[in-house]
């Protein structure tokens, strides 16, 4: 793996400087550590994908097949047909630079390319040379050029430095979309066999095993369950789980980084014993055992594939609906696509209520699909939840809103009303305004980006973030970052090491799990990361004080309900 | 030449051809072409154009439902949103006919529009702070130029009008408040100019911009510019007989196209680069007008969760099935205790 600069060299490194040759003269350079190293044969062809090969990134030769450009002149032509917002984004671009400097790409690198609008002229530029008159006629006066290696080398470069987070989307005054024009790029490479290893090897070990980890139906149960003995040692709650279960009402689902790695594990002690609480009738399925897709960061259709085990496995297990843990892409997928994916009412499900409060969930009539800091929110707005919010009083902690369920969802108030009702009074900060919900930076590693041989472009592109997060931290003494995304929970320890040494990330669910109250739980004097608690609970000594954090939060919930 | 200055010089000298060409072609007693054939030919383009680009784009089906969602989600029946967080993310129609309308009107994504800094300090040379400031010049220009060029068209309906609308004339006494010139100088003919010009500058002013501007950028700036000043020359400074080119157009417009003498080549320069930029719209990025409307990202309802979305290609794809996981796994997935569908034989 290449050496990662430090900190302050990357800093001085960029520039907002554009080159002195015009964008067209700019061949894309492959240095390592600024690029996503070439999915292999092995993936490609379990998955009967076209043109499995060996190649390499760095290489000269990339073994394109002989007549590659015309497949992907089709394949443009082909997606312009079934997609109206190709078309229309690629028509309709004044390149005002609204979208320039909102792409965090662009702000860790300073490459002109990385602007949403030129990333999206690399391959607009094919269009119009291809598809329009003008292009045809007037070349490169009308922006237009050649499709060569060298173009599809940089579609290569710029479509892997895009997370499709849609930031530029948002500001665009006629909403083009980077996120649509880098999937379906991404696709057309794809047709000719250019992958990256790290998305090809996760949707293959997905596809297989049930998990982008590639754990088969035993390791996943050990994993789970390990974490459950964890929860008892630390609660002394048994939080035990039913896995493939038939009859069960609700079919959880969550992504593998829940019960892969820390930090994400402890979200998933927290969900466990959320659940345990509420004595849920839930079930967890080894096979559809993995919520993330990374199929989608290759094509709609691998997309698909992967998707279409939620409502199989809800249908053979004869669930009533699905509940979806934190993860980011997953939901972005699940709403904007997993029904229309499937294609028909799902109507072997039914309507989601919450079996505690009896909410419906009517925004997922159709989807039969709740998020589950939807359904925790609602709990706790009917105050069907004890919490001591003093259990998490060592965590300081802002809030990142993830770039899929901000701008693919629309998730903003739900986390926030958990984390008022887990965290004392004061250690919830918001970073600066326009960083955060609908103007959020993502991560820098999503799209499968999180490569480790990518790590400096990483580092870049989590700038933005970190430096949101480092303000808070510098200026109240933030220790935790908050998220409902397990590539979050994955990359941004990673990113924060690197930018703000100390901070921890966490997900939403695991404060849950720390201030939850049990009627039969042992001293609580750690939190679920086996840290110390500041107010420990040792029962007979200290359970005044556990009284007092209860009544308050009740108060609180109650105070909320009134507003 | 590099890059910026080709493209740039590309765009100047097709303004400035034109110009010539109309001169050249009006002094060659080219009128009956330059006032009749032209604009009726622009007019066609310009419709036929615009109805061919849509149909075009029609044709291609919204295969997901990808709206932007700009805020919070319709969510649990007790989490209230504001009217401003319905139009950012509408769960009804009603909701996204005014997050449309405020994104037409009032240009609500450039509203929202930042400006981002790398800050270095000399206290702490290793360090630097990303600033994101809030910066509406960009919304103030582009609403300045979209709305002065509006009412500037208005305005020449009385060109094409006997008698001439009433909403014209009360525009007329609008845009005209401000009385201190003679003849009354209009707000809107300060303005547009002004907004283009500012449009312009920031294109070749900034670094970023004028790496990525084409001419197709230039170009449209460079020829509104080029109206602009051609319409104001006429107005203020080379009077042309008003009667004659009123009659010309009020035959354009009744269909009965009358050519009278009198009219000066400067009226048939402005007119001639109207004429171009009407047929140029259709095949050129100002096609954004009509495409903002058919953007999948705002002008779709976010009631992905309750309303099925169908994809009319939608295709069966391949999956693995559960019982292959099972076919591959069952003898471990007995032995740790998890359920199978097909007991060991």
């Amino acid at each position: 793996m290449a050496k990662v600069p430090k900190p302050e060299e990357l800093l001085s490194g960029i520039s907002y400087k554009p080159p002195e040759k015009g964008w067209m003269a700019v061949k894309p350079d492959f240095r390592p550590g600024t690029y996503v190293n070439a999915a292999g044969k092995k993936w490609l062809k379990f998955l009967d994908y076209p043109f499995p090969r060996d190649w390499s990134v760095a290489d000269e030769d990339w073994k394109l097949p002989p007549n590659w450009r015309e497949i992907i002149l089709e394949g443009m032509e082909d997606r312009l047909a079934r997609f109206r917002s190709l078309k229309v984004f690629f028509d309709i671009c004044v390149r005002c630079g609204a979208c320039a400097d909102k792409c965090h790409f662009f702000l860790g690198t300073g490459d002109p390319k990385n602007m949403p609008v030129l990333r999206a002229e690399l391959m607009r530029s094919v269009y119009k040379r291809y598809f329009t008159v003008a292009g045809r006629v007037l070349g490169e006066v009308a922006g237009a050029r050649d499709l060569d290696e060298g173009v599809l080398k940089e579609w290569f470069s710029y479509l892997h430095q895009c997370t499709i987070c849609r930031r530029c989307s948002l500001f665009c005054p006629y909403g083009i979309d980077m996120a649509e024009m880098t999937l379906l790029g991404r696709e057309l490479l794809s047709s000719v066999g250019i992958n990256i290893e790290w998305a090809a090897a996760s949707v293959g070990s997905c596809y297989e095993k049930g998990s982008h980890i590639g754990a088969t139906p035993q390791a996943f149960k050990d994993m789970i369950d390990f974490l459950a003995e964890e929860n008892e040692r630390i609660t002394g709650v048994t939080t035990e789980v039913s896995y493939n279960r038939k009859g069960a009402e609700i079919l959880f689902i969550m992504p593998s980084g829940d019960y892969f790695a820390d930090p994400g594990s402890y979200t998933m002690m927290g969900y466990l014993l959320l659940f345990k609480y509420l004595d849920l009738d839930y079930t967890v399925s080894t096979y559809a055992a993995e919520g993330g897709n990374f199929g989608w960061f290759i094509s709609h259709e691998m997309g698909k594939r992967l998707n279409a085990k939620m409502y199989e496995e809800a249908k053979r297990l004869k669930v009533k609906w699905i509940l979806g843990g934190e993860c980011g892409h997953m939901w972005r997928i699940c709403n904007q696509y997993m029904p229309t994916y499937y294609g028909q009412p799902v109507d072997f499900l039914e309507e989601p209520v919450s079996p505690i409060t009896g909410t419906k969930f009517e925004n997922a009539k159709t989807h039969k699909m709740v998020h589950i800091s939807e359904f925790t929110a609602d709990l706790m707005h009917h105050g069907k939840l004890k919490l001591d919010p003093m259990r998490n009083a060592h965590i300081k902690m802002t809030f990142h809103d993830s770039c899929n369920t901000s701008r693919g969802m629309g998730i903003f108030e739900e986390p926030r009303y958990i984390i008022k009702n887990v965290l004392p009074e004061g250690n919830f900060v918001e970073m600066p305004p326009n960083t955060i919900r609908e103007r959020t930076f993502c991560c820098g590693s999503s799209a499968a980006l999180n490569a480790d041989e990518f790590m400096e472009t990483r580092m870049k592109g989590g700038l933005p973030r970190a430096n949101a997060v480092q303000y808070v931290a510098e200026k109240y003494g933030v220790n935790h970052l908050g998220c409902i995304c397990a590539l979050d929970r994955a990359t941004l320890p990673t990113l924060v090491n690197y930018w703000v040494p100390g901070m921890e990330v966490t997900g939403i669910t695991e404060l849950v799990g720390n201030a939850l109250v049990f009627d039969d739980e042992i001293d609580r004097d750690i939190d679920l990361r086996d840290r110390e608690l500041l107010y420990p609970i040792v029962k007979g000594e200290g359970g005044e004080e556990a009284e007092e954090g209860e009544a308050e939060t009740a108060e609180a919930a109650e105070a909320e309900e009134g507003e | 030449m590099d890059f910026f200055k080709r493209h740039f010089m590309v765009a100047l000298t097709a303004v400035l051809g034109l110009v010539v060409i109309a001169y050249v072609g009006v002094q060659g007693n080219l009128t009956m072409l330059f006032g009749v054939v032209v604009p009726y030919l622009a007019v066609l383009i310009f419709f036929e154009g615009i109805i061919y680009r849509v149909i075009k784009w029609a044709r291609s089906p919204v295969p997901f439902r990808i709206p932007t969602t700009g805020s919070q989600n319709r969510t649990l029946p007790w989490m209230e949103r504001n009217w401003l967080e319905k139009l950012d993310n509408p769960a009804t129609g009603k909701h996204l006919f005014g997050r449309m309308a405020l994104e037409v009107l009032a240009f609500r994504s450039l509203f929202r529009n930042t400006r981002t800094e790398l800050l270095r300090s000399k206290e702490d040379p290793e360090g630097a702070k990303l600033v994101h400031w809030s910066y509406k010049w960009l919304w103030l220009g582009a609403l300045a130029f979209h709305y002065a060029f509006l009412v500037v068209i208005l305005r020449h309906l009385r060109f094409f009008t006997e008698p001439t609308l009433g909403f014209v004339h009360l525009l007329d006494n609008v845009d005209g408040f401000a009385q201190f010139f003679m003849p009354t100088v209009y707000i809107s003919g300060v303005v547009l100019p002004l907004a283009a010009l500012y449009l312009l500058g920031r294109r070749i002013t900034n670094p970023m911009l004028r790496y990525i501007s084409l001419a197709a950028d230039y170009f449209p700036l460079l020829l509104i510019l080029g109206i602009a000043t051609t319409g104001i020359l006429m107005r203020y400074f080379f009077k042309t007989d008003i009667v004659a080119v009123k009659q010309l157009t009020i035959g354009l417009a009744t269909l009965k196209p009358v050519v009278p003498a009198g009219i000066s080549p400067l009226f048939y320069i402005h007119f001639f680069l109207v004429c171009v930029l009407f047929a140029y719209f259709p095949f050129s990025k100002l096609m954004h007008a009509p495409g903002v409307f058919m953007s999948p990202s705002r002008n779709m309802v976010a009631n992905n969760r309750w309303v099925l979305h169908v994809n009319p290609w939608n295709y069966p794809v391949k999956f693995h099935s559960y019982m292959e996981i099972e076919d591959q796994y069952r003898e471990a997935m007995i032995e740790a205790g998890l359920p199978v569908e097909k007991e060991l034989k």
